[in-house]
């Protein structure tokens, strides 16, 4: 069984709104989704090194709900982590970590 | 080949033939006398609303071809044509095999006494402008006072001078020898209103006036012109525009056939006397007479390049048309203006509230148009122009008047109908250009065919011809905005505020699909903003703000952000400046003055952003904006406080602006200046509005931008007291933000604005469209709510809990994080340097080691 870190609370998380968290020493963005979905991926942008994606605009991509980095707008797929949209760079993409709910209390697992 | 004359006929025939025979051998002199590049002489005007003479310059696609050869400052001095050769002032001797003349036309001046005075000058070159701004200026230094100034001759291009004149801020006079302005273009009726026009700018017209002597000032200088009246007006500066005369002396030296008034003879191919050579444009004679336009010239070049080529082209003079241009006030005319056909018939409508005259000369059945005259508006000119010679289709007045003004008609044209007759473009070669070539704008027809390039005021139609051609073919040009909403911003705009929608969702439900993206929420944003709900991170709003709107700071690479208080007018108290001292040592930010006249401060961690902004709103700073698409600074100088020039007060308009203008979301950000005098030192016109003091108010500019596409800004109105100044910008920058796209600025807004500055005047200075008090009440409600978004945020602990390091460690902070020191301050290390995540530590690193 994964080791989990606490994070907040349902109501802490704002929809469409990402926070940032610290998960056994991993930085970790965590977002609401508009369905109330809870989902997380690496805090680290991977093209420009930043901690930011935290910060980024969460909308969607078809069905899928994305994520646009806010640095230079590339996009993934919140729920894989698939590069949607690499933004004329080569697609990487993002660490997805898994998300608990127990009551209204949301939890980050470490792989 | 072998040119002589580098004008924008020569221009157009090596375009032409570096086009249409790109992979054959063979080479061109072209021999120019001015010592620029050739540059479009249509626009010259356009110097003294600040485009330099470089940028004037035509595109330079002909002088790159290596087979072409550009001299520039060496005058053709003598043609032999037994030897086939051409020499120059410099002593260069090019050999023809071909020898195209383009030496066009030299301003002609009536022998009155005086004219060699200083002070005195034509209105026709590069040289003639730099001249005159240069004299202005001098000349104004030296007799300490305005200048007034005259022009002699009132047609089209002595009235450019004027308000030439008028820019350069010489009170101007027009003296014209016929009884009315315009005389060769303009009827008695046309000529008359414009005379009202043209005397409401504060232009002295006087006709039926011939100039008889210049009068020297005290030192040699002209200083004043005297009338056919007996009278006399004091000039410091004369301009002659008294009509042109085709410059033929090298042709008639050379023994070539020189028509009986001026101009090498030509028959239909443009062939002189002589087989091998050729003559374009002004200096050309045919039937007996020289034209005095560009279009023609054009036809021309098009004709002898098609020749040259083998191909059997022919000229034949078509009716021209006249439009003045740059002067702030509207005529043009074209065809048959007197009705001096048999039977012509002449359909007039006159209104002197509106200051408006228009007038159709149509066949004696009212069914073929013959002609018109347009003056105040002219609306009409750029469609009905090109069905000259056709029906009209439809009873003469109906256009004419008021309701039927806009029933111009449709975009039906023959294909053979000329729609720019400056480039020479039919109606079929622009939608071919669309059906066949695959371009789905109208800059994509602009760039294929050259219309609407030269004069601009075919564009409209050209828009139409373009549009309905796109449509019939099935291409629908997308404007949407992503997948979100498939309207452009504006549009968007005007639905959320009909129907006064105030969150994403209902938007999105209402009018678009999924739940939006970087491109679509930040444009949501900024039209809530724009509409006045509430708060930027407020509610559903948060979620929508781009980067740096969210943090209310711009985002830096290391994920840190810059702090960048409002600093009005660039002015700052020493009780401000140490607090922003002290907080900058105290978070180990690097601090910079920025272009703005601002005080940047970076490093700042999303955490620290609420108590580094708690300090400054308690030492009296708000918010500068410099992280949203809204205004960001007033710029200014010093002004008429402490400089000895300063002729207003432009810090105190600029602390005005800035105040009321602060926090105003728009289509992008946008940037205003300030300048205290005609020296211009805060630069006001690269910004989106620039404000300029005169003796008597201010003028202002709109559309200017610094940056990658730089544009100067355009006079929008002159002479204004500072209530009046406050309420063109308010009418502007409202008018802006409902109609512009996504992240246009105002310089292109301006640039694609339908009827030109012309028009948008109409719009915010007459309320032609009567927005004027929607546009008013929108900054007023912007006024009276605005709130400093940064105290609104420390005061509010629902929006305070995002600036957080980490939600669940919120002691922690990044640990990736690394600072060195540089010239004594911080900045983000690079792998492998001395760095501290604390920058206020890595302010103090020896970095040499």
């Amino acid at each position: 069984m994964s080791p989990r870190t606490y994070v907040c609370r349902l109501a802490d998380l704002d929809p469409e709104r990402g926070v940032p968290a610290l998960v056994g020493g991993e930085q970790v963005a965590v977002f609401r989704l508009a369905d109330d979905r809870v989902v997380a991926v690496q805090q680290r942008d991977p093209y420009s090194g930043a901690n930011v994606l935290s910060r980024g605009i969460v909308g969607s991509v078809g069905e899928t709900p994305a994520l646009a980095s806010p640095m230079y707008k590339q996009v993934w797929d919140l729920t894989t982590g698939e590069c949607l949209d690499p933004a004329g760079k080569e697609p990487i993409a993002l660490t997805v970590y898994p998300v608990e709910r127990d009551g209204d209390d949301v939890w980050v697992l470490t792989p | 080949m072998v040119v002589v004359g580098a004008g924008m006929v020569a221009h157009r025939f090596a375009e032409g033939m570096c086009r249409r025979s790109q992979h054959e051998s063979w080479s061109m002199t072209v021999i120019g006398d001015e010592p620029d590049e050739p540059y479009d002489r249509v626009h010259l005007s356009e110097f003294f609303a600040g485009r330099r003479i470089d940028q004037l310059a035509l595109q330079g696609g002909p002088w790159r071809d290596p087979r072409v050869r550009l001299v520039t400052g060496d005058a053709a001095e003598t043609i032999d044509r037994s030897a086939r050769t051409v020499t120059t002032r410099s002593g260069l001797v090019a050999e023809y095999d071909t020898l195209v003349l383009a030496t066009g036309s030299w301003a002609w001046t009536p022998r009155t006494e005086g004219t060699g005075l200083r002070g005195v000058f034509s209105y026709r070159t590069a040289a003639d402008v730099v001249g005159l701004r240069d004299w202005v200026a001098e000349r104004t230094e030296v007799l300490g006072r305005p200048l007034r100034g005259a022009v002699v001759g009132g047609g089209v291009l002595g009235l450019e001078a004027a308000a030439a004149l008028q820019t350069l801020g010489v009170a101007p006079a027009v003296v014209e020898f016929a009884d009315r302005l315009m005389s060769v273009q303009l009827d008695d009726g046309g000529g008359e209103a414009l005379r009202v026009l043209i005397t409401g700018m504060g232009i002295d017209v006087r006709t039926s006036t011939a100039a008889t002597r210049l009068g020297a000032a005290p030192d040699g200088a002209v200083g004043t012109l005297e009338l056919s009246d007996d009278t006399a007006m004091p000039a410091d500066v004369v301009i002659f525009s008294t009509g042109i005369r085709p410059r033929d002396r090298l042709a008639r030296e050379s023994g070539l056939a020189i028509g009986e008034r001026g101009g090498v003879v030509v028959g239909p191919t443009c062939r002189t006397s002589d087989r091998a050579v050729w003559a374009i444009g002004e200096c050309a004679s045919v039937n007996g007479e020289c034209s005095g336009l560009v279009a023609p010239g054009n036809a021309m070049a098009d004709v002898v390049v098609d020749q040259l080529l083998g191909g059997t082209e022919t000229y034949t003079a078509a009716p021209e048309g006249t439009k003045l241009k740059g002067v702030g006030v509207d005529a043009a005319s074209f065809g048959d203006v007197f009705g001096l056909s048999p039977g012509a018939l002449e359909v007039t409508f006159a209104d002197p509230v509106a200051r408006t005259y228009r007038k159709l000369v149509v066949s004696d059945d009212a069914s073929t148009l013959l002609g018109g005259v347009f003056v105040g508006d002219i609306s009409l000119y750029s469609s009905l122009r090109p069905l000259l010679g056709r029906p009209l289709g439809a009873d003469p007045s109906a256009f004419l008047v008021p309701e039927g003004g806009g029933a111009a008609p449709s975009a039906d044209l023959p294909d053979d109908v000329v729609v720019c007759s400056c480039a020479n473009v039919s109606a079929g070669t622009v939608r071919a250009a669309v059906t066949e070539h695959g371009c789905t704008s109208v800059g994509d027809v602009k760039a294929c065919t050259k219309a609407g390039t030269v004069c601009g005021s075919c564009v409209p139609l050209l828009t139409k011809i373009v549009n309905t051609t796109l449509e019939r073919t099935g291409v629908t040009v997308s404007t949407a905005m992503c997948e979100h909403f498939a309207m452009p911003r504006a549009e968007l705009y005007a639905l959320v505020r009909a129907q006064g929608l105030r969150t994403f969702t209902e938007i999105v439900t209402e009018h678009g699909r999924g739940r939006g993206c970087a491109i679509c929420k930040p444009v949501v944003a900024g039209i809530l903003s724009q509409l006045g709900v509430g708060h930027v991170l407020a509610g559903d709003q948060a979620s929508l703000q781009d980067t740096n709107d969210r943090a209310l700071a711009n985002l830096q690479k290391d994920g840190t952000y810059s702090v960048i208080p409002r600093i009005p007018g660039g002015e700052i108290t020493p009780e401000k400046l140490v607090v922003l001292g002290e907080v900058a040592r105290d978070f180990g930010l690097y601090t910079r003055i920025t272009g703005a006249q601002r005080i940047a401060m970076f490093g700042a961690r999303i955490d620290q952003l609420p108590l580094i902004w708690q300090r400054l709103v308690d030492a009296g700073f708000e918010s500068g904006q410099a992280y949203g698409k809204s205004l960001r600074a007033v710029k200014s100088c010093v002004g008429q406080a402490w400089c000895r020039f300063g002729v207003q007060d432009s810090v105190g308009m600029a602390v005005r602006l800035e105040m009321r203008y602060r926090g105003l979301r728009s289509p992008h950000k946008f940037k205003v200046g300030v300048s205290g005098c005609a020296r211009e030192c805060a630069e006001a016109r690269g910004k989106d509005v620039g404000v300029i003091a005169t003796e008597r108010g201010w003028n202002v500019y709109v559309g200017g931008n610094g940056g990658f596409t730089p544009r100067h800004a355009e006079l929008l109105a002159e002479d204004l007291d500072d209530d009046a100044l406050v309420q063109v910008i308010d009418r502007f920058l409202a008018y802006y933000i409902r109609s512009a796209d996504r992240l246009q600025r105002t310089a292109p807004w301006v640039a694609e604005y339908t009827g030109g500055m012309a028009e948008l005047r109409r719009v915010l200075l007459e309320d032609s469209l009567g927005l004027a008090a929607e546009l008013d009440a929108e900054i007023a409600r912007h006024v009276d709510s605005y709130a400093d978004e940064w105290r609104t945020t420390l005061e509010d602990p629902q929006k305070l809990r995002r600036f957080v390091s980490f939600v669940n460690a919120p002691g922690e902070h990044d640990p990736d994080l690394a600072y060195t020191a540089e010239r004594g301050q911080a900045r983000p290390a690079r792998p492998g340097e001395p760095s501290h995540p604390n920058p206020v530590f890595a302010r103090t690193l020896d970095v040499r080691s």
